[in-house]
This record gives C-alpha cells, structure tokens and sequence, in this order.
C-alpha cells in the first residue's frame, strides 16, 4: 500500500508541483504572486524557498506575457507550468493560447512541441462576481490543441496535474476554487497519475445518468442521494477530462439508464453540455426514453448577490431529474 | 510637450510649504478635502470591520493613497469623466455621489443602481461621470481615450482622468492605451497611483526602469513623477496636465507615488510579504498626517476640530450601515434583466424553468412541512 496523507485540493496541488519540480528539472513555475507569496490561494507556497527563484518566479502583471513567456520557454526545452490568477483574468492571453500555443505543434509540423501546463482557478460559489466567478472551459475545449482538465477533490487534482505535466501536449488546468479547501481527501504521498481522458463513475445506478465535472460533481452526487430518497437510483459521472472527455463511459452508462442530465456552471448556449447532449445522442439516440436535459447557468454574465440561483445546485439538479425521470 | 518644471513635493516636514505654493489651495478648500480624507479612512476603517464580522462580503481600501484620488478630482469639473480602476472611493466621495448609493452597491443589496451585480467597490455612477468598474485591470485605459475621443468630437469640453496601479502599467492595455491617447492627442490624463504593491509582487519586479512617468517619452507626452502623499504637489501637477488637455495640447502621463497602507483587499494578509518596518517607515510620510500637519501650519486646525470630525464621520457612517442593511436583495427578475436591451428567448425559456424549479421547491417544502406536522 502506497502511503497516503489527508490533504485539501490546494495542498494536493502544490504536492504535485513538488513532485514534479523534484523530478524534472527543467520544470518552471510562473505567474503573478506565485514566487515568493506563493499564490493568491497558496497553490505554489514554499516552492521558490525549495526549488530557487529562477524557476520559482514572479512575473509583472500581464497575463499575454506570462502564456507568452511560457510558451516561448516550452519552445526552447523547459517544462513551464504558468499560473493565471484567476480564470476570469486569462482573456489578456487568449490571443497567445488560442493563435499560438493550441497550433504550434501542428502549424509547424511538430517540429516544436512545446510542453506548457496553465492552471487557472475558475468557477463560482464564492461570492466573487462577474470577474472571480467564471467557467470558460468551453472556450479552451472549442480550441483544437488544447487539452482541457478539471479535477473534483485533492485526489484527482494531484493525479491529473501529474497526469498533464508529465505529458506531451499544452493544458488548460482548471481547478475549481470553491473547492480548494472545501475537501480533505486520502491522496497517495507519492507520484501517481490518472488517465487524461477517463471518467470516474462516482455511483452506480440504472435510472439516470447525471454527468457532472468539477464543483458540480458534488452537487451532482447529493441530487443522487436525494433522488435515492424519493425512490430513484441515479448513476453519477464526472468527467474530470473535459478535452478529450470520455464518451464512451457516457455513452456506455445512457445505453444502460436511458436518461441524460449534464450539469455544469457555465452558462448553457454553446456550453460544453451542448456538445456531451449531442455526442450522447449521436451514438445512443435510439436507446433514449426521454430528451436529455442541461442544468446550467444561465445566458448572463455570473451575478453577485443572486449567485444562489444562478449556480446549480443539488435540489435544481433533482428537479430536473425528476422531470426527466417523469418524462 | 516637454516636461515642464514641477517640484516633486511641495509640502516640508514640518507641515510647512514655500509661500509661492500657498495660493495653490485656499483654506476653505484645502480644510474641506482633509475632511474627506478623514472620512474615507474612517469609512475604510469601518468597511473593514464589517467586513469581518460578516456583515459584507469583499473590500478595498483606499488608505495611505487618499491625496491622490482626491486631490486629482478637486482639480477637474464636476462632468469630466473619471475611469477608477478600484481602490478611488475619494474621487465618489468628493463628488457627493449619495453615500447610501455607494453603500448599497457594498451591500448589493435591492436600492443598488447595478442591481447587485458587481461585487463591492465595483462601482458605476453616471450621473456623478463614473463608469464602471471592472475587475481586470487595465480594461478602463483606451475606454478613457474613447471617451476623450468622442468629447473632443461632442465639444463638450470634457477632459478624462483614468486611473490605475504601477502594476497595471504592465498590462498591454495600458500600453495600447497610451499609445492611441498620444497618436489622437486626446484631452485624457492617465494617472498611476505607484502604491509599490500589486498584490504581493512590488514594484521593481513589475520594471526595471526607475520610473514609470519616464514612458511617456515613448508615446509623445509628457510624464510627471509626483509625491502622490503631498496634496498640493498632486494637484500642483494635475492642474497643468488639466489646462493642458482642456487647451487641446493632448495628453499627460503622472505618476503618483504613495504607498498602500492596508492589506491589497480583504481577502490579503501583507504580513506575508512586506515588514512592519517598512509599512511603519511609510505611515510616518503618510498623506494624511502630512495634511494634517499642514492645516494646523496654517492655523485652520486643532485636536478639537479633530475630535468633532471624527464624531461626525462615524455618526454618519453607522446611519449609513444601518439603511443599507435594512434593504432586501434584488428581485429575481433582475437576474435576467439587462443583458439585451429586451430578454431574449433563450433567456426567457431559462427564467422560465428556474421559475418551474422554484414552484417544485416550494410545494416540497411545503410537503415536507405537512408531512412533519402529521408525523
Ligand atoms: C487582468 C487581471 N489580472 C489579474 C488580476 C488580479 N489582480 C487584482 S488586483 C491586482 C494587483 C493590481 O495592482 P496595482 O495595479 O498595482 O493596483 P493596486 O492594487 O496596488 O492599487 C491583481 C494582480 C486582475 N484583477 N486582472
């Protein structure tokens, strides 16, 4: 057995910067506040104090830079993993993710295949407005050349972002901030990594699928026990993987239920529920019993005093359930 | 275009300062902006008690930097527009915007004029020439040149003051910002409230030039380097940049230096990366105390005026808390209100099944009710 420590998300992050800063040492850490503060929300504390302030640094403030800097480190051979304080804060640097680092392998016939991890706190639910609330990962899935992650507890935060710096390829690392220090969860002391393009299946169930990534797979897990109450057994999945996500699994569990509930934070036209609907039903249309239904944000830009509503939440998410379920 | 010749500071030591600059604020004016300044730290002092009692979700203070923002909006008109980047509730505060409108937009409560949308001190008043402010920074830079643009066009003589941190001057939106203000000549002042911190990270790791005025050079304007901590050398500067812009001549570049004395907002714990030494080295220089050594110089002002200012403010600041509280959240409509001039029916069909969802909850509740009541 493998030793194993209680840690929040957080600590789980920043084990897995360790691990990887030990092992690899062309690994770089990059961002505003990461050095010597060691983040906003303390994900790199401790690791310029280890691993030096040449590649433990702060940068000015300026998110194209900071992508750009990465990237351009990832060409020459170093493995950067670049902080953006916030997801919300990252569209400074949309140019240099979306025109440069996404194509640079293809656009130069994988002469350069430059290694860069982004990890970015993203979503709601901690009463942070318009601008310290959002989920853009729809965006960066939308984006070829990206692969996208969001991990739901400290065992898969540390897993994946093993997972993703180890890797080949550029990576949006989105970590749900509300659960930073929301769960303390056994993770292995050690190195280990989860697969970048599998589900968990967190329930088993033969009533209804409910898919669900990042701060949503809790809820989605409570909806389910809620749904246990009322005489219905729900299969619950989280992605984990956004880009690849893991259609197969999905496609697999609605073969079984018959029924589709995707939930995400995001608002939903042309939300990343869109294209798991439509994924599902391309391959297991005749299999469903009712049409598959999104919980999401809505069309607006994410609110401050009414976040309650606009977030989904378990009982929202049963709501829909049972409207489906009832179809 | 050149640089003209401004001392950096104006006020001595001893609260003093050469004749020659006295006339710069008369005393009725001069008493009346240390007023507000000593009711923004009051005000700020309160915020961050109730922000710790949990009575407000999020808050910035403005102290150490008061002088800056208040002394910049003394020397403009009343419908010259400023963009704030976020921590300038002195520029609210001396405009008389209706402090229990600034306290409702802390709250984010019903009577907030941006319907609770924003977090706090993200604030947004028209009619007072505020537009909104908005988290990341930076974004408000080229809004000013825009606006300037259209006012030069408009002919209403409005000149525009944006502000923002050393840190922000990082951002490429600052840099596109004053390029086109220099390219447009733009009746527009940008103004740097060089505070040493942006969050964690000071200043020298954000350039490595020795200022920040010295910029200007490079997009064709002039670029003054104050002591943002001396009133009348602050408004000694801005009056020039403001006739200047107001006579067509374009743009101006300050830089203000002062020091944030607070923590970077509620959710920040300087104690992590800055000495006490070095914040106490700052509060002996700071704005306020030097003011205040400068009123009592000139004889305006003693300890019991003190007193009754301090009494006064706080009178005021608990009435204010008490109105804001008492005011409901936004109705719920709102929430899909104002994304489109009319909701369109994506947004319909979503409030429509919220609205579902809430009738479905509130019969199960009520379920669950009779059901216990049986039980
Ligand atoms: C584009 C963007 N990136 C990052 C942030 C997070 N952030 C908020 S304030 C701040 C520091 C700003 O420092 P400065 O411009 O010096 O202003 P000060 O807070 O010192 O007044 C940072 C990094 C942000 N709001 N926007």
């Amino acid at each position: 057995m493998a030793e194993v420590e209680t840690l929040n998300m957080i600590q789980a992050l920043n084990s897995a910067l360790d691990l990887f800063m030990e092992r690899e040492e062309r690994a770089y850490v990059l961002g505003e506040d990461v050095g010597f503060f060691g983040g906003v929300f303390r994900v790199t504390e401790g690791l310029q104090k280890k691993y030096g302030a040449r590649r433990v640094f702060d940068t000015p403030l300026a998110e194209a830079g900071i992508v750009g800097m990465a990237l351009g480190m990832g060409l020459a051979g170093l493995v950067p993993v670049a902080e953006i304080q916030f997801a919300d804060f990252v569209y400074p640097a949309f140019d240099q993710i979306v025109s440069e680092l996404a194509k640079y392998r293809y656009r130069s016939g994988a002469q350069y295949t430059p290694r860069v991890v982004l990890r970015m706190p993203c979503g709601g639910g901690i009463r942070g407005g318009h601008y310290h609330s959002q989920s853009p990962e729809a965006l960066f899935i939308h984006t070829p050349g990206l692969r996208v992650l969001m991990p739901s507890g400290p065992f898969e935060a540390k897993g994946l972002l093993l997972g993703a710096l180890a890797g080949p390829d550029p990576v949006i690392f989105l970590e749900p901030k509300k659960l930073y220090r929301a769960i303390k969860a056994e993770v292995p002391k050690g190195w280990y990594t989860l697969p970048l393009d599998k589900a968990a299946v967190l329930r088993h169930g033969q009533d209804a699928t409910l898919v669900a990534y990042g701060a949503m797979a809790p809820a989605a897990l409570e909806a389910a026990r809620l749904a246990e109450e009322e005489g219905y057994d729900i299969e619950v999945i989280d992605l984990l993987c956004l880009m690849p996500f893991d259609l197969k699994t999905l496609v697999h569990s609605v073969e079984k239920t018959g029924r589709l509930v995707v939930v995400h934070e995001a608002p939903r036209t042309c939300g990343f529920g869109a294209e798991l609907v439509a994924a599902v039903q391309e391959k297991a249309f005749a299999r469903l019993e009712a049409p598959p239904r999104r919980v999401t944000g809505f069309d607006t830009p994410f609110p401050y005093t009414l976040e309650d509503h606009y977030l989904p939440g378990p009982e929202r998410i049963l709501h829909a359930l049972i409207e489906t379920l009832e179809y | 275009m050149s640089e003209p010749n401004l001392p950096f500071s104006i006020l001595n030591e001893d609260g003093s300062c050469p004749e020659r600059y006295r006339a710069l604020l008369n005393d009725a004016d001069l008493l009346a902006i240390h007023d507000m300044i000593l009711f923004s730290r009051h005000f700020d002092r309160r915020m961050m008690m109730l922000q710790r009692q949990g009575r407000l979700g999020f808050y910035m203070t403005s102290t150490g930097e008061e002088s800056t923002m208040i002394g910049a909006t003394f020397c403009l008109k009343p419908d010259d527009p400023i963009f704030l980047s976020y921590r300038e509730i002195g520029c609210l505060l001396w405009r008389k915007v209706d402090l229990r409108l600034i306290m409702n937009q802390l709250i984010g409560n019903s009577r907030d004029l941006c319907k609770g949308r924003q977090m706090p001190i993200h604030f947004c008043f028209r009619e007072w020439g505020f537009p909104s402010v908005s988290s990341p920074v930076g974004t408000q830079l080229p809004h000013a040149c825009g606006y300037a643009y259209a006012a030069r066009e408009l002919a209403t003589g409005q000149v525009c003051l944006a502000f923002l941190g050393e840190g922000t001057a990082s951002e490429g939106d600052f840099h596109t910002a004053l390029n086109f203000a220099g390219v447009f000549r733009v009746p527009c002042i940008y103004l740097i409230r060089n505070n040493g911190y942006a969050i964690s990270t000071p200043e020298a790791a954000q350039t490595a030039a020795k200022s920040l005025a010295a910029r200007a050079a490079g997009y064709g304007m002039p670029g003054l380097q104050v002591d943002g901590n001396d009133l009348l050398a602050l408004v000694n500067a801005m009056r020039w940049a403001v006739a200047r812009a107001r006579d067509g001549e374009g743009p101006t570049l300050i830089e203000a230096m002062t020091y944030r004395m607070g923590a970077h907002s509620t959710a920040d714990d300087p104690s992590a990366y800055r000495s006490e030494e070095e914040t106490a080295r700052w509060a002996k220089v700071d704005n306020l105390a030097r003011l205040e050594h400068h009123v009592r110089w000139r004889g305006l002002y003693d300890e019991a005026r003190k007193q009754e200012a301090l009494a006064r403010h706080e009178e005021t600041v608990r009435a204010l808390i008490a109105d804001s509280e008492c005011w409901p959240p936004p109705p719920l409509d709102s929430l899909f209100e104002d994304v489109f001039e009319h909701a369109n029916a994506h947004l319909l069909e979503q409030r429509e099944e919220y609205l579902r969802f809430l009738a479905w909850k509130a019969r199960r509740r009520a379920g669950e009710m009779a059901e216990a009541a049986r039980g």
